[in-house]
């Protein structure tokens, strides 16, 4: 249930997700990398959270974390109100680069969230065949990973995360590989199930215009250490027509000033 | 809309070409090699026909050719003991070599006690140690299996490890967000990532097999062709030790043939496999 007022505090409403002082250090063998440095950053349940940054400021790593794949080296995170140790199913995650597996079809691959989970056969392959036609994948449910474009691989992947209808999502540059078109159509779609499922969201991109229209926050961080700058709420209309957002004051007044935090941390360098 | 309805009509036909250009295509690939089979064949008859050398030293085609048609019984029965050496110790090696490889990948104490051993295994020349096989088991086919074995071993258990080592981490981390266990994802992700690992060592493995086999048969036996290699060599039959060479060769080159079938029917999948129409050759 998205909030009427997105820029409402977080803590008035249910927390899905909670990042408390959190630190990251890789050990290399080369040098050790402190990828991510006191972050805290709470997520209503049902919110949906953009993450922009510099290449290499931790975005995946933070995603990693809260889906439990990482441990953090110091801190605390909870998802959907217990502590996170150790790898979570309770969510969907899309991963940076797609993941597929290249003996399976399309539609196998889809399933394969299904047959790991255990769910009904039949029931999932309903879904499966909606989010197919849902992303536009309809005539290439047979098809191989190496039969189809970098963007409709994407998709794959993107379908995959929903199959189990999952509370949380987390979207690692999901439409990197995307057309400019294409890319706003996934958009204008993501913001709808988002809307339908009420499900919390946090997706990393590159593009502010895409972190804008899509979320109720949009989070901008920094690199070396990696950490949040500034958390940026944007107050656009729940309805949100593609179009006249892009036209919107409020749209060009939070590009505009995740522009400058970007442009000032690449400058600092 | 249109090019989204015809899309899966092309996608179909990339997957199956049809027989007719899959024949042309295996015509266009074989016809190198066969010519220089025949090539090597014409070679072998013009030293021997033109006297070049005795034919005590090398047998003619010809000759060679009538002993195997003469004596097709004796051959037969002696091929068929080293078929089945071989292909009982190919398989042993292959299971033994599959489930040790799994035990490595997923234990790395074991994994480091075991490499050294393997190594040590690898490297001990097997015509060695094959006369101790004899004397622990005898004249009959086991110590021939465990030779073949031992040869075969190897190849398949480091492509093993290797295939399933080389899952691309991220697969792993999306099983785990998937609430999947070991077993699954096992058997629906590392298992089949790691078979196009496998089936080159398995083909190694085959042709290590045969070789296995008949150094086995060298050292004591009374039936197989290395059994009939070795009495011919006794006899100076060169005729007969050319026969039993020329068919140990087509008898690795089945078994290699065979593990490249199996393969083409388990992996339709992999990259090798695919025939791009679209594309130029590369
Ligand atoms: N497994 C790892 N081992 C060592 N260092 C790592 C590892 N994963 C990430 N890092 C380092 O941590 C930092 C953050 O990496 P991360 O992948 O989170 O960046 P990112 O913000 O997602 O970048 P991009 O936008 O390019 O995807 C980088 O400096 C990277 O080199
Ligand atoms: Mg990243």
């Amino acid at each position: 249930m998205p909030a009427s007022s997105p820029t409402q505090a977080p803590a008035q409403m249910d927390t899905s997700v909670e990042i408390e002082d959190v630190a990251v250090r890789f050990r290399t063998k080369k040098k050790d990398v402190t990828a991510l440095h006191d972050v805290s950053l709470s997520v209503a349940s049902g919110e949906f959270v953009a993450i922009v940054g510099p290449s290499g400021c931790g975005k995946s790593t933070l995603l990693k974390l809260v889906s439990g794949l990482l441990k953090p080296s110091r801190g605390r995170i909870r998802l959907l109100g217990d502590d996170v140790n150790g790898p979570r199913r309770d969510i969907g995650y899309v991963f940076q680069r797609a993941a597929l597996l290249e003996w399976r079809s399309a539609r196998r691959n889809i399933l394969l969230q299904a047959e790991m989970r255990g769910m009904p056969s039949a029931a999932a392959r309903d879904r499966a065949d909606e989010l197919i036609a849902m992303t536009g994948l309809t005539g290439f449910e047979d098809a191989y990973p190496h039969e189809l474009s970098g963007g409709m691989q994407q998709r794959v992947a993107l379908c995959r995360a929903l199959l189990h209808r999952p509370p949380v999502l987390l979207m690692d540059e999901p439409f990197g590989a995307l057309d400019a078109l294409t890319r706003e159509q996934m958009n204008i779609e993501l913001r709808r199930i988002w809307r339908e499922t009420g499900t919390t969201v946090l997706l990393v991109t590159h593009s502010i215009p895409e972190a804008v229209y899509l979320a109720d926050r949009v989070v901008v961080m920094s690199a070396r250490p990696g950490t949040i700058d500034e958390l940026i709420p944007v107050e656009l209309p729940v309805d949100r027509d593609y179009g006249r957002t892009m036209a919107d004051p409020e749209f060009a007044r939070a590009t505009g000033r995740i522009r400058d935090l970007l442009g000032a941390a690449t400058s600092a360098d | 809309m249109e090019s989204t309805q015809e899309a899966p009509a092309g996608v179909a036909e990339r997957n199956r070409p049809r027989t007719a250009e899959r024949a042309l295509g295996f015509v266009q690939q074989a016809w190198r090699p066969v010519a220089l089979l025949a090539l090597l064949f014409v070679a072998w008859w013009v030293i021997t026909a033109t006297g070049l050398v005795q034919p005590y030293l090398v047998a003619s085609p010809g000759d060679t050719f009538a002993t195997i048609a003469e004596k097709s019984d004796y051959f037969w029965e002696h091929t068929l003991v080293t078929l089945w050496e071989t292909v009982a110790g190919f398989l042993l090696a292959s299971l033994v070599g599959v489930v040790t490889a799994v035990i490595m990948v997923y234990s790395t104490t074991i994994e480091r006690t075991l490499y050294p051993l393997l190594l040590f295994a690898q490297v001990i020349p097997k015509i060695a140690v094959a006369p101790l096989f004899v004397v622990w088991l005898g004249f009959g086919v086991e110590p021939k299996i465990l030779v073949a074995l031992l040869m075969a071993f190897f190849p398949v258990v480091i492509s093993m490890v290797t295939g399933l080592k080389s899952i691309d981490p991220e697969m792993l981390q999306l099983s785990a967000t998937m609430g999947a266990g070991p077993v699954k994802t096992f058997y629906k992700i590392r298992l089949p990532a790691s078979l196009p690992h496998l089936f080159s060592g398995l083909k190694i493995g085959a042709t290590l097999a045969v070789t296995g086999a008949v150094v086995g048969e060298f050292v004591g036996s009374n039936e197989g062709l290395g059994y009939v290699i070795q009495q011919a060599n006794g006899n100076f039959d060169t005729p007969t030790l050319f026969a039993g060479l020329v068919i140990m060769s087509v008898l690795g080159i089945l078994l290699f043939a065979l593990v490249e079938v199996l393969e083409y029917f388990v992996l339709p999948w992999h990259a090798s496999r695919r025939i791009d129409a679209a594309t130029t050759s590369l």
